[in-house]
């Protein structure tokens, strides 16, 4: 086995809304007052290992991209430790680990240049001398498939797709060797979309980078990845090599998200959808966070938490189930 | 325009559908000469990325396109009536009631500051003087048949105490008060999570088939289409390039754009492997190649690609290329 890149230790994020003035009264007056918190990630646990694609999946409100954040400092974990190369992580963002985000719109600064853009950061970070940053910019422009020429355009001046790979440059600028991926092509369209995702496995290649994928799209993250970890309500329900989990999934919440996926080969199918919606992460159900929805629930989920185990090499997944 | 209507079964008949939007760069065409034509119970998948026209054309249906833009021309029959050029309030008399709309974010629908009743009742208000008694039945008989538990509790909240996919189930509920014959569905699940969007296309599918009415679905996920419609369109820059039944497009499609979308969906490709791409991007409407608008992307193009390709038909096919991919067909 490769060394461990990424390392989540049980970590746990929670998001506080302080109380605001009126309920600060109501509390002091004797209502009972709670404060509101969200937990977006509750003590996750795994490691994404040298040159792997580790994707994660899950449904809005999952803590996905929270996870994300965690993993390139841009949060700090409530508790547990994020390790990168085992240097702690806690908040603390790390060169070599980037962030390609989602909307190529809201995360380029419509008024810089591209080549502003991209070359901020190793300009600031003395990666390369002052004198050598055009033509270490114009060198990631063709790295990415874009023609250096349009350095000097503006953001609006590209279309979704180039405006992915200026994202895409720019996290490369800083030399990383593992990029953060959160939704990075879920605004694009299947035929860019491919494009997209073939630099990306391109990039892997020559550079040797270890990729964390965030998506909700089950297929691209079956093409792309190595493993699959699969979370709902801020939790790991299952995690197994990307052929095993699609092949045959072990957690009853991951065999209802297989089985909704739309898929070309699946014609004139009757839809028979899992019951309810997710619930709110301010207030998870107890127990298993899955069982109000579960068709095999049981009255002990709705009591214990189930912890992950392992159900085959490599292969983990919290459900009592398994027991 | 053309030949008189004949006792035709359809229930939308599309021919010929120009929609211009007029701008700096001159008048777009973003929907050019579209034609397609509709059964009632039937449900036509129309497809395509970002900019290709298939919004348009559902809002050119519905008569909804405002200045800058206007239909240029072609006809919409509905039930064997003309819908371009008929007088506004005639319009509204179907719209909602006979034809209706369901929009990709459901707060387009949805007024924020009114209760989820008062926007039902004036829906059902504005079309059929009942005695708000028997508005507030269908109401609450609307919002159940999408799925909705407790709709009589849930009728006095306002559109913030929903989720998204319920405020989605609530103005699918507001399109069927008045069981329309012809629902046109702009993207509908596509803000949606995958579980709640299995749960909306089940109860579309079912809704359909137990009222009858026609669906046109507009999407760009192919595979939510492979799953739901009976026929499926492709739109390009505009132009429908090929129409045909669900299995035979999907299975082995003759337009190269229509081919080429459906070889780069991951699954299509070995897992891990390069994915095959179309080359260069979408064009934009201002600036489309002359002739067939896919010619600069496509494989096969040659001379003949620089003039616009006709319509040809294969059975209940059509494809509008001059380099239809019929010997790929095994």
């Amino acid at each position: 086995m490769t060394k461990p890149m990424l390392e989540f230790r049980d970590v746990t994020k929670r998001f506080e809304k302080p109380l605001d003035a009126i309920e600060r009264i109501a509390g002091r007056l004797g209502a009972a007052v709670a404060g509101h918190t969200v937990h977006a990630v509750d003590r996750v646990s795994f490691t994404v290992h040298q040159g792997e694609v580790v994707g994660l999946v899950g449904e809005s409100g999952c803590g996905k991209s929270t996870l994300g954040r965690l993993a390139c400092g841009l949060h700090a974990p409530t508790e547990g430790g994020v390790f990168y190369q085992d240097i702690a992580v806690n908040g603390t963002p790390v060169r070599s680990v980037q962030m390609i985000f989602q909307d190529p719109h809201s995360s380029l600064n419509p008024r810089m240049r591209v080549e502003d853009i991209v070359g901020e950061a190793p300009r600031v970070h003395r990666l390369v001398p002052a004198a050598e940053v055009p033509d270490y910019v114009a060198q990631l422009l063709r790295r990415v498939g874009l023609d250096p020429s349009y350095r000097r355009r503006y953001p609006h001046q590209f279309s979704g797709g180039q405006r992915a790979r200026i994202g895409i440059a720019r996290a490369l600028a800083v030399k990383p060797d593992f990029l953060v991926c959160d939704e990075a092509v879920a605004a694009l369209d299947v035929s860019i979309q491919a494009q997209v995702l073939n630099l990306f496995m391109d990039l892997r290649e020559s550079l040797g980078l270890t990729y964390l994928f965030i998506s909700h799209d089950l297929g691209v993250v079956s093409h792309l990845s190595n493993r699959v970890v699969v979370m709902y309500l801020g939790r790991v329900v299952e995690s197994a090599p990307t052929a095993e989990l699609f092949a045959k999934p072990n957690h009853p919440y991951t065999q209802a998200l297989l089985a909704e996926v739309p898929r070309l080969d699946r014609k004139n199918r009757s839809f028979a959808p899992i019951k309810g919606e997710i619930p709110s992460p301010l207030a998870p159900p107890p127990g298993c966070h899955f069982h109000p929805r579960c068709p095999h629930a049981m009255p002990r989920c709705a009591q214990e938490a189930p912890v992950l185990r392992q159900v085959a090499p490599g292969r983990v997944s919290a459900c009592h189930l398994d027991a | 325009m053309r030949r008189p209507v004949s006792a035709s079964c359809a229930l939308l008949q599309v021919r010929d559908l120009v929609t211009e939007f007029a701008g700096r760069e001159g008048r777009l065409r973003a929907v050019d000469r579209v034609s397609f034509s509709l059964e009632r119970g039937e449900i036509l998948g129309l497809v395509g990325e970002s900019g290709s026209g298939k919004s348009v054309t559902g809002f050119s249906i519905m008569g909804l396109v405002d200045a800058p833009g206007r239909i240029a021309g072609g006809s919409v029959k509905f039930d064997g009536v003309e819908l371009v050029g008929m007088a506004d309030g005639e319009l509204r008399r179907l719209r909602g009631k006979r034809i209706a709309m369901i929009f990709q974010d459901p707060m387009m629908t949805l007024n924020p500051v009114l209760s989820i009743e008062t926007q039902m009742l004036e829906t059902v208000l504005a079309h059929d003087a009942v005695p708000r008694q028997e508005a507030r039945r269908r109401a609450i008989e609307a919002l159940g048949l999408v799925g909705i538990a407790s709709p009589a509790e849930r009728l006095a909240q306002y559109p913030h105490q929903f989720s998204g996919g319920m405020r989605q189930r609530v103005a699918i509920a507001i399109a069927l008060l008045h069981r329309p014959d012809l629902i046109i569905a702009d993207e509908p699940t596509t803000a949606l999570d995958v579980t709640v969007q299995g749960q909306i296309l089940y109860e579309m599918q079912r809704l359909v088939r137990e009222s009858g009415a026609a669906l046109v679905w507009i999407t760009h996920d192919l595979a939510v289409v492979a799953g739901l419609a009976d026929r499926v369109a492709v739109m390009y820059a505009g132009r429908i390039v090929e129409q045909g039944s669900t299995a035979e497009v999907l299975d082995a499609a003759l337009h190269p754009y229509a081919r080429g979308l459906l070889d780069s969906v991951p699954a299509a490709n070995a897992a891990g492997g390069r994915l095959r791409q179309i080359p260069g991007m979408t064009p934009s409407l201002a600036h489309l190649p002359a002739g067939c608008a896919f010619r600069d992307r496509c494989a096969y193009a040659d001379d003949a690609c620089a003039a616009v390709p006709g319509i040809t038909l294969r059975g209940s096919r059509q494809v509008r290329c001059h380099h239809p991919l019929f010997e790929a067909v095994s």
